[in-house]
C-alpha cells in the first residue's frame, strides 16, 4: 500500500512552518507524529499535495510550568504549558506532568500502544479531535487553552470553543497549533478517569472523567466530561451543579447518573448501540467521581 | 516538485545514504531498498504491530514513517538484534526456549517491542502485576497462531534475563570503580 503522491517538506522553525502554510494553504497537511495522518494517507482518505513534517521544529517539545497564580480565592493555582510536540509517551511518563496534572498522565496512559504513543503528539490528538480521544477529553474536561499561530500573530482560544464537531476544530487553514495549557490539578483536587474499550489500547467507546475541588470536606466545583455520546466530548454542567456545596453522597452518584442519562444524546454505531452507551456514560462517570472522591483522602461515598 | 528526498540513515549499525520518494513508508523502505525482510507488513495502520522497529530507542510503526522522516536517526530491525557471530539476543533465545513462535510472522514486531517494554516498564521478577504488564504491552501485536502464553512466558524469561544482566553489569562496574 502506498499514500498518494505528495511533495514532502521539512519545517525547522515555527516561521518556516507559517510561510510553507500560506504558500499551500489548504492542499497542505502538518505532519507531527503522524499516527492518524499517516493511516489516512495510506488508505487514501486524504490526498495532500503538501506534507510538511514539524517534527524537527525546536521548542515545540518544551514541558514547562508556570505556578501560583492566584486564580481562585486565597489558593493558587499553577498551569501546564505543553508544546504541540509532546508525545503521548512523555505525557504519561513526565514526573512533572504527573506531579502537576496526574489526571493528564493517566488519561495519556490509555492511549493506544506504547509504539502509538512513543509517536502520537498532544498536538496531534487535539488537532485530530477523535470523538472518543483521552486528550480532547480532559481538555474540555479542564477547560485547556489552546494556543494558535498564523500569519497575522497568535491567538489562545479555549477547549469549549476550540473543539467544533466529529474531528474538526477552529485552526484554520493557515495555523499551526502550537502548544496547550492546562490548569494544575491541585492536591485539594480528586481526579478520576475510566474508559470502556474492548481491549487494552483499543479506543475507548465511552470514556469518563471527572475532577472534584475540596473545600473543608466540601465539593466547592465540580466537573464532569464524557467523551463517546457526541460527536465531541462535552461538560455535563446540570449533574456537576448536583455536586454542589457538600460531600459525595450515593444519594448524589444516583441524581448524577439519571441526569447524565437524560440528557446525554448518544447515537448507535457498530462499536455500540446509544442505549450501551448512555448506560455506560451513567456508570464511567459513577466510578470516576467515587474514585476522585477517594483520591481526596475523605474515605468512600457516606 | 520535491518528490525525492535525500536520506542518510543507520539501520543495525550499517550507514546508507539513498534518495527516496517523499511518499515512501519507512517500512517500504526497510524491505524494498535495504532487503531487511525480517520487518513484516500486515495491516499498514498501525493496529497489527508486525512492522515495529526501534527509532532512536523508542518502538515504532514503521508503517506510520514516511522513509524520508528518519534521516539522520537510527533504527534496529529484527536483523540487529542478534550479535555479529550469530550469537542470539537474550529476547531471541527466550522466544525460542519458550516456543513464542510458530509461523514467525508476528515474531520480529513482537521482539522490538518487547525490547522496548523490558527498557521502559517496570517488570520486575515476582511483581505481582507482571504477566498483566506484558499481557497489555503485547496487546498492540496480533498473533494469529503461536497464542500468547508462549510469548508472554518468553517476555517474562526475557524481562528476568536481561534485568539480571543490567545488575549484573552494574555490579561489575560498581567493583571496577572501588578496586584500588
Ligand atoms: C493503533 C492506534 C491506536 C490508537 N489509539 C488511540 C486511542 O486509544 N486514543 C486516542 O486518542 N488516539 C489513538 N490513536 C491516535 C493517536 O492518539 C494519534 O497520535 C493522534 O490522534 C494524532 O496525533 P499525531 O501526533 O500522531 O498527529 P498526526 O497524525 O501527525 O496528525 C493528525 C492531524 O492533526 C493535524 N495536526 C497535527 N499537528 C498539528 C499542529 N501542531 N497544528 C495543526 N494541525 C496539526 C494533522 O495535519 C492531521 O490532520 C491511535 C492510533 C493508532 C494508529
Ligand atoms: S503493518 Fe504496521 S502496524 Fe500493522
Ligand atoms: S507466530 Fe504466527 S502469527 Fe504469531
Amino acid at each position: 500500500m502506498k499514500p498518494p503522491a505528495f511533495d514532502y517538506l521539512r519545517a525547522n522553525s515555527v516561521d518556516e512552518v507559517i510561510d510553507l502554510l500560506r504558500e499551500h494553504g489548504p492542499d497542505a497537511k502538518l505532519l507531527a507524529g503522524g499516527q492518524s495522518l499517516v493511516p489516512m494517507l495510506n488508505f487514501r482518505l486524504l490526498r495532500p499535495s503538501v506534507v510538511i513534517d514539524i517534527n524537527r521544529v525546536p521548542d515545540l517539545d518544551r514541558i514547562s510550568l508556570t505556578g501560583h497564580e492566584a486564580s481562585v480565592a486565597d489558593s493558587t493555582a499553577g498551569a501546564l504549558h505543553l508544546g504541540t510536540l509532546v508525545r503521548h509517551h512523555t505525557l504519561e511518563s513526565s514526573l512533572e506532568v504527573r506531579r502537576c496534572n496526574p489526571l493528564l498522565a493517566a488519561a495519556a496512559a490509555e492511549i493506544g500502544h506504547l509504539a502509538i504513543r512513543n509517536r502520537g503528539t498532544i498536538g496531534g490528538s487535539l488537532a485530530h479531535n477523535d470523538p472518543v480521544g483521552e486528550l480532547p477529553l480532559i481538555a474540555v474536561l479542564l477547560d485547556a487553552n489552546l494556543h494558535l499561530r498564523n500569519p497575522a500573530g497568535e491567538r489562545s482560544v479555549p477547549a469549549s470553543q476550540f473543539f467544533v464537531s466529529l474531528l474538526e476544530t477552529d485552526i484554520g487553514d493557515e495555523e499551526l497549533l502550537t502548544g496547550a495549557t492546562f490548569p494544575e490539578v491541585r492536591s485539594d483536587t480528586g481526579w478520576g478517569f475510566e474508559e470502556l474499550s474492548r481491549r487494552t489500547g483499543d479506543f475507548a467507546i465511552v470514556a469518563a472523567a471527572a475532577t472534584l475541588e475540596l473545600d473543608g470536606g466540601i465539593v466547592r466545583q465540580a466537573r464532569i466530561a464524557i467523551a463517546g455520546v457526541g460527536d465531541v466530548a462535552q461538560r455535563f454542567e446540570q449533574a456537576e451543579e448536583l455536586l454542589q456545596g457538600g460531600a459525595l453522597t450515593r444519594e448524589q452518584l444516583a441524581a448524577v447518573r439519571d441526569s447524565i442519562e437524560q440528557s446525554c444524546t448518544p447515537t448507535s454505531d457498530v462499536h455500540a448501540s446509544a442505549d450501551y452507551r448512555r448506560h455506560a456514560a451513567g456508570v464511567l462517570t459513577c466510578r470516576a467521581l467515587e474514585a476522585a472522591w477517594s483520591r481526596t483522602e475523605t474515605g468512600a461515598p457516606s | 516538485m520535491t518528490s525525492k528526498v535525500a536520506l542518510r540513515v543507520t539501520v543495525n549499525g550499517s550507514k546508507y545514504e539513498r534518495e527516496v520518494p517523499s511518499r515512501q513508508l519507512l517500512a517500504d523502505f526497510l524491505r524494498e531498498d535495504l532487503g531487511l525482510t525480517g520487518t513484516q507488513l500486515g495491516c499498514e495502520q498501525g493496529v497489527c504491530g508486525s512492522c515495529t522497529v526501534m527509532l532512536d530507542g523508542d518502538s515504532v510503526r514503521s508503517c506510520l514513517l514516511l522513509a524520508a522522516q528518519v534521516d539522520g536517526a537510527e533504527i534496529v530491525t529484527v536483523e540487529g538484534l542478534a550479535q555479529e557471530d550469530g550469537a542470539l539476543h537474550p529476547i531471541q533465545r527466550a522466544f525460542w526456549e519458550h516456543h513464542g513462535l510458530q509461523c514467525g510472522f508476528c515474531t520480529p514486531g513482537m521482539m522490538i517491542t518487547a525490547l522496548d517494554l523490558i527498557a521502559k516498564l517496570p517488570l520486575a521478577e515476582g511483581s505481582p502485576e507482571l504477566d498483566q504488564k506484558i499481557r497489555e504491552g503485547i496487546a498492540g501485536n496480533l498473533c494469529r497462531c503461536t497464542g500468547y502464553q508462549n510469548i508472554v512466558a518468553a517476555v517474562r524469561a526475557a524481562a528476568a534475563k536481561m534485568s539480571g544482566q543490567a545488575e549484573a553489569e552494574a555490579g561489575s562496574t560498581d567493583s571496577r570503580e572501588s578496586a584500588p
